[in-house]
């Protein structure tokens, strides 16, 4: 037999290591969630005092239709970037980021609304305390999310050659992807189930 | 491509002065240089750590010592163990993984190197901050100084009334951006050995060590967020005053135990499992034989994976929870001991008609399976929840775990060291030193530890600073406090070992212990870039093919 060395094999390709590092990062988020989740499931019903879900949660849904529907601006950007329509991506991603922000803006005024004609705190309840934390968890991942998008809009309206980026973009589109589906999660859980 | 309009800067010529080559490894985002500086500072924490160990063993060396007082027993017991897991334990894993897994794999780097290279600075100002406790601790209270609520930090003695002072606070962030680290070590190992393995390279020829640390960092992904998830909400309650884990307004304390173990037992097999792969490296090494059962010892580790994120409520039998989840976490518990039985008799049959070699690194070997065999046959009385209701929190637990941590875990990591010092230094470590080393710390440890066991069932808790005589306590706790120091003196002959070798070594060469992966193909230490050519490969041991071009395993494979 021959014990000449093995020659390389054709086609040698790998997945892509972002695809890898991005996937893992979700799973990790994923994990810091679900735990969040449990706590807020665990507790439900259990506020020794008022106020109650019923009485204060309102659904919100205008804030649901925006966070949703940037996900779907956010692929037709990806779309255009594709195609080097450098004019459509801006257009669909700064949708996106408006999207973004009238959903944080919303959840601001809801929090608002709870904290100061409610009165409910995050020190009134358990319902309180894992309220806040479960919505502010998510809210965070919204705001650390609309500052990356943001970055990529500048540097696109700067005239930074956008398109080189496709890669990354991706990445950043699937952890706001990642985002909306922790906000349906989130929905259920907070506005169906624990109401 | 457009020529480049700058100049890539020339390092200068000759030895880099001082001030250079510590920018050098400030700066650096190598891998090797950053799993050294992993390793390195794990042992210094390490020696940190084992100081408070001494200082509590001096402590129970007699009944009624006042060497300590309570307040500084308790912070002694809880920084040794936050210390021993989370800095050291995990860098030690983060560093040789951060290390071997891109030479083991044929790769130039890890996926992420800057991304690396946060991890460890996170990792050490983690590390850091939570020794800092001890000057600021205090907080503006002025109360308290280190964090004194345990490695586990059960609530609600975390909450601000009972813990007032910012120690705890100190222990949670401290832990945390250590996490973060850990983390980011995890999602690189992942995206390496998924991503950049070397051509031919398939994931079943991939190195025992590297597929233990790949279900190694699946383990890191989705047990050290729960743990950050429950951090977060200890800080909510302490600042913010919401009631996760106030038991007075309905918040549980039961709760803080579920999510600290789902985190914290998953976190004994993410600190066994590198000892498992440096050991499935070492016996084939030093027994001239292929690993026996690659697969079986694949899936076992797969196996150990997924079953350990649904055993942790076996560290909660004495809370009083229902009989059915009560049997569940025994059975749970039980099933681990099969896929970990597999990797014993796989490790022995390996060893069995082998032509054994005992240098340094498999002596530690040895060593290994058997206290890691009575680490896991006590685990599985423990398991038993009768039986764990008359031993909990008792000193036979704390002699089991230590038997896994540090009969398994250490041993195992200290035959890595032994078996990599010459490809990372290029030197050998001294054969004379290493064995009186070697027999020092395995004396050491179980005249410690052994007689812990007899120490439990003799009824002496856990976490207490002193004991009344006439109970039958007093000999064991002095044999096993002189055992303590016969370690410490070990731990010294190794420190100096390395030292010493490192300045006087015999030169290692490539390959000194004529071993079969690719870490060993390139220079010790290997050069910057790893390797001139990136190899090519057929077989699980690709090195074993190049020294023998007329028998190459690729033909059976």
């Amino acid at each position: 037999m021959s014990a000449a060395n093995p020659a390389l094999p054709a086609n040698w390709n790998l997945p892509d290591r972002g695809v890898v590092g991005i996937a893992c990062f979700i799973v990790a988020e994923s994990a810091l969630f679900i735990i969040f989740v449990v706590g807020y499931l665990y507790y439900a019903g259990k506020s020794l005092t008022g106020p109650y879900p019923d009485q204060v949660l309102k659904t919100p849904v205008m804030a649901t239709v925006c966070l949703l529907s940037s996900s779907a601006t956010i692929v037709l950007a990806e779309h255009a970037l594709h195609k080097v329509r450098i004019a459509a991506f801006r257009l669909w991603w700064t949708l996106t980021v408006l999207l973004g922000l009238s959903f944080l803006i919303q959840t601001a005024l809801d929090w608002h609304e709870l904290i100061f004609k409610d009165h409910l705190t995050i020190a009134s309840n358990v319902f309180g305390s894992t309220f806040y934390g479960l919505v502010g968890l998510h809210a965070t991942h919204v705001t650390v999310g609309l500052i990356f998008l943001s970055i990529v809009l500048c540097s696109s309206l700067a005239g930074f050659p956008i398109a080189t980026g496709t890669r990354r973009i991706r990445f950043l589109s699937w952890y706001w992807h990642f985002v909306d589906v922790v906000w349906v999660i989130v929905f259920l859980v907070v506005y169906v189930i624990g109401k | 491509m457009p020529p480049l309009d700058y100049q890539i800067e020339q390092p200068p010529a000759g030895e880099p002065v001082s001030s250079e080559r510590l920018y050098l490894w400030i700066a650096t985002t190598d891998h090797k240089r950053l799993g050294i500086m992993y390793v390195v500072s794990a042992l210094v924490f390490f020696i940190l750590a084992r100081l408070q160990a001494l200082t509590m063993r001096l402590q129970l060396a007699i009944p009624m010592n006042g060497l300590v007082p309570p307040d500084v027993y308790n912070r002694l017991f809880t920084m040794h163990g936050t210390s021993m897991v989370f800095l050291v334990g995990m860098p030690l894993l983060a560093g040789f993984a951060n290390y071997l897994v891109p030479l083991m794999l044929g790769a130039r780097d890890m996926a992420f190197p800057r991304l690396n290279a946060f991890g460890f600075w996170v990792f050490i100002f983690g590390g850091l901050l939570l020794y800092y406790s001890y000057l600021g601790g205090g907080g503006l209270y002025g109360a308290g100084s280190a964090p004194d609520v345990g490695w586990f930090a059960y609530a609600p003695l975390t909450e601000r009334p009972f813990s007032p002072g910012s120690s705890t606070d100190y222990w949670v962030l401290g832990i945390m951006l250590a996490g973060f680290g850990s983390l980011a070590s995890a999602i690189n190992i992942v995206a390496t050995t998924i991503s950049l393995r070397c051509a031919g390279m398939t994931l079943s020829q991939i190195p025992l060590f590297v597929w233990m640390m790949l279900v190694d960092s699946w383990l890191i992904m989705i047990a050290l967020p729960p743990l950050n998830a429950a951090q977060i909400m200890l800080l909510l309650d302490r600042h913010l005053g919401a009631h996760f884990f106030d038991t007075q307004a309905s918040g549980s304390a039961l709760l803080w135990q579920h999510f600290f173990w789902i985190f914290g037992h998953p976190e004994v097999y993410i600190l066994i499992f590198p000892a498992f792969g440096c050991v499935s490296e070492v016996i084939p090494v030093f027994s001239r034989k292929p690993i026996f059962g690659r697969q079986a010892m694949v899936a076992a580790v797969i196996a150990i994976g997924f079953i350990s994120t649904s055993v942790w409520a076996h560290h909660m039998f004495a809370v009083g929870m229902t009989s059915i989840s009560n049997a569940f976490f025994a059975a749970s518990t039980m099933l681990v001991a099969i896929p970990t039985g597999i990797k014993i008799f796989n490790w022995v049959a390996t060893m069995y008609g082998g032509k054994l070699r005992f240098d340094l690194p498999m002596l530690f070997a040895c060593a290994f399976l058997f206290q890691f065999l009575v680490a896991g046959l006590t685990g599985i009385m423990l398991s038993v929840a009768p039986f764990n209701w008359q031993l909990h929190d008792s000193y036979f637990v704390v002699a089991h775990f230590h038997f896994t941590l540090i009969g398994g875990f250490v041993f195992g990591m200290f035959a890595g060291i032994c078996y990599w010092f010459p490809k990372v230094t290029g030197k050998m470590l001294d054969e004379r030193l290493g064995k009186l080393h070697f027999w020092l710390f395995a004396i050491g440890f179980n005249v410690t530890f052994l007689p812990m066991h007899i120490l439990g069932f003799l009824g002496m808790p856990r976490r207490i600073y002193t004991y009344q005589p006439g109970r039958g306590w007093e000999l064991t706790n002095m044999i096993a406090t002189a055992g303590a120091f016969i370690q410490a003196i070990a731990i010294a002959l190794m420190a100096w070992n390395i030292v010493r070798s490192l300045r006087r070594g015999d030169v290692a060469g490539d390959d000194p212990w004529d071993a079969w992966t690719l870490e060993w193909t390139t220079s010790s230490p290997p050069p910057e870039y790893n390797f001139e050519t990136i190899p090519v490969v057929r077989s699980s041991r690709p090195l074993w093919d190049l020294k023998h071009p007329q028998d190459p395993d690729w033909q059976y494979e």
